[in-house]
């Protein structure tokens, strides 16, 4: 059976072409992607991401539990409210899983989880947690709403409560605060400013339509991949799973080294792989011809090796393809890809693509 | 719901062909596989003077989701293509039917353009696609 959010309706009511993902019915257009994308790069628009999952941790050791479990440091999180983006291992460095979480107060955290791995987070974050006597409690009760772009926070402030909106707008980066069961936090995934907005599942449909009415663009999980991978962010699944390193997927600055004495799950396989030589690293990669990058497609980079492209997709920023890829750590500058049987040069570069909206590499 | 214009000829892999006054026959694709498709980016057509048999994956439209080979309905020359799509992907999606043809080719037996699916039978072939 797939699974569908309290936003369902409302998005088939709206015409969405609705798609499989990861076992959610979702939508993945609207109209036009490209229009959806523009939307958020230069005004604001909306996700529903009620199918990723929000995981309220409790208990009076609920610090020490999470600096066991994440690969990056709670303890960095010295303020109420304060964000933070972390992998969760495997004892070998594989990653389980990528998340944020948001420090509440001393005995309590939530966490933010993706949906394809939804379950296993939860068992693996139970099997842990008896040792630390921290409970472990998904709020499936809570939608979620990505509203993003320059305009987002001001059009979605005026329909909160004004004191909570005074509060909201107040937020720094990777900041979150509470009021009546909502919590608005200054996320995203798409390398715009915007809100990260968990409410009631009730009271999902009636915001959404306040949200339209208030010229926030409903945009499609299609818009949030293109928006993403410009930001150059990590799709979970595509560009990173249990397989992988966090060294060898671009997010080693998520690894907390200090203090040395705190050992958290996976880190003696990380330190093992970087004593040794990390044999593969993420890059970005532009192309120059008239085709589109797309995952598994080969890369070859000649005279060292071979990799792979892991998200790929058209820029309707640089109006050219881009795409994630891991190659051999040797890598420089140029490599070539296998696109329907031509090798095409593609240019390596250091993602984000693009961030606030103007382009952050050089075409 | 997608558009199926009766007078047109279909393929079950959503190609149409229109049958010219000069004998010639006008490719695209269905407004369904637009919309299946999403945004085009990219369209690759065959140049004219090429040959192309029935059957073939002659052209690739490509989209910001997914890349899609376009098959020739017909053995034949390709005498013209649209070189609007160049630089307007686009008109595919705005105009399927219309501006965003693709290549008008020359057949070599215009019983294989009759051989095609009329209409109705490509709507039944979309109905059982979805259902």
């Amino acid at each position: 059976m797939t699974l569908r959010t309290p936003l369902y309706e409302t998005h088939v009511a709206a015409g969405a072409r609705m798609v499989d993902f990861g076992g959610w019915d979702m939508p993945v257009n609207y109209g036009s992607q490209i229009e959806e994308h523009h939307g958020v790069r230069r005004d604001a628009g909306m996700f529903d991401v009620s199918h990723m999952c929000v995981v309220d941790l409790k208990g009076a050791r609920v610090r020490d539990f999470l600096r066991r479990l994440l690969a990056n440091d709670v303890a960095k999180l010295t303020e109420r409210g304060k964000a933070l983006y972390s992998c969760m291992l495997r004892e070998d460095g594989g990653i389980i899983d990528d998340l944020i979480v948001y420090y509440i107060d001393d005995q309590s955290y939530r966490m933010v989880v993706n949906a394809g791995t939804r379950d296993k987070d939860i068992g693996w974050l139970r099997m842990h947690a008896g040792g630390y006597d921290v409970s472990v409690e998904p709020r499936l009760d809570l939608a979620m709403i990505a509203v993003q772009g320059p305009n987002a926070r001001q059009k979605a402030a005026t329909l909160l409560d004004p004191a909570f909106a005074a509060r909201a707008l107040d937020l720094g980066a990777f900041f979150g605060t509470g009021a009546d069961g909502w919590f608005v936090a200054r996320t995203g995934y798409t390398g715009e400013d915007g809100w990260e907005i968990m409410l009631p599942a009730g009271e999902a449909a009636g915001f959404w339509a306040r949200l339209r009415a208030a010229g926030v663009m409903a945009c499609g999980l299609g818009a949030r991949d293109t928006l993403r991978l410009e930001a150059g962010m990590n799709l979970y699944g595509s560009d990173m799973d249990e397989t992988v390193s966090p060294l060898e997927c671009g997010l080693a600055w998520t690894i907390a080294w200090e203090p040395q004495d705190r050992d958290f799950i996976g880190r003696g396989a990380l330190a093992g792989q970087k004593a040794r030589g990390v044999p593969r690293r993420q890059v970005g990669l532009v192309l120059a011809d008239r085709a589109v990058l797309r995952s598994h497609q080969k890369v070859i980079v000649p005279a060292i090796g071979e990799g792979e492209v892991t998200s790929g997709t058209f820029s309707p920023t640089l109006e050219r393809s881009i795409g994630l890829a891991r190659v051999p750590s040797q890598t420089t500058d140029h490599c070539e890809v296998e696109i329907r049987g031509r090798l095409l040069p593609a240019t390596v570069v250091r993602p984000p693509f693009v961030r606030h909206g103007k382009i952050a590499v050089a075409l | 719901m997608s558009n199926v214009p009766a007078e047109l000829r279909y393929l079950k892999s959503h190609e149409w062909a229109r049958l010219e006054s000069d004998g010639t026959i006008t490719v695209g694709i269905s407004d369904h596989a637009q919309q299946a498709l999403g945004d085009l980016v990219f369209a690759e057509v065959p140049d004219a003077g090429r040959r192309v048999t029935a059957g073939e994956a002659c052209a690739v439209v490509e989209s910001v989701k997914a890349a899609s080979d376009v098959y020739s309905p017909v053995s034949g020359e390709v005498v013209a293509s649209n070189a609007d799509l160049g630089g307007q992907p686009e008109l595919i999606n705005q105009d399927p039917y219309g501006a965003g043809w693709l290549m008008r080719i020359r057949p070599d037996d215009k019983a294989q353009f009759a051989s095609m699916l009329d209409a109705k039978a490509y709507e039944a072939a979309l109905a059982a696609e979805t259902h």
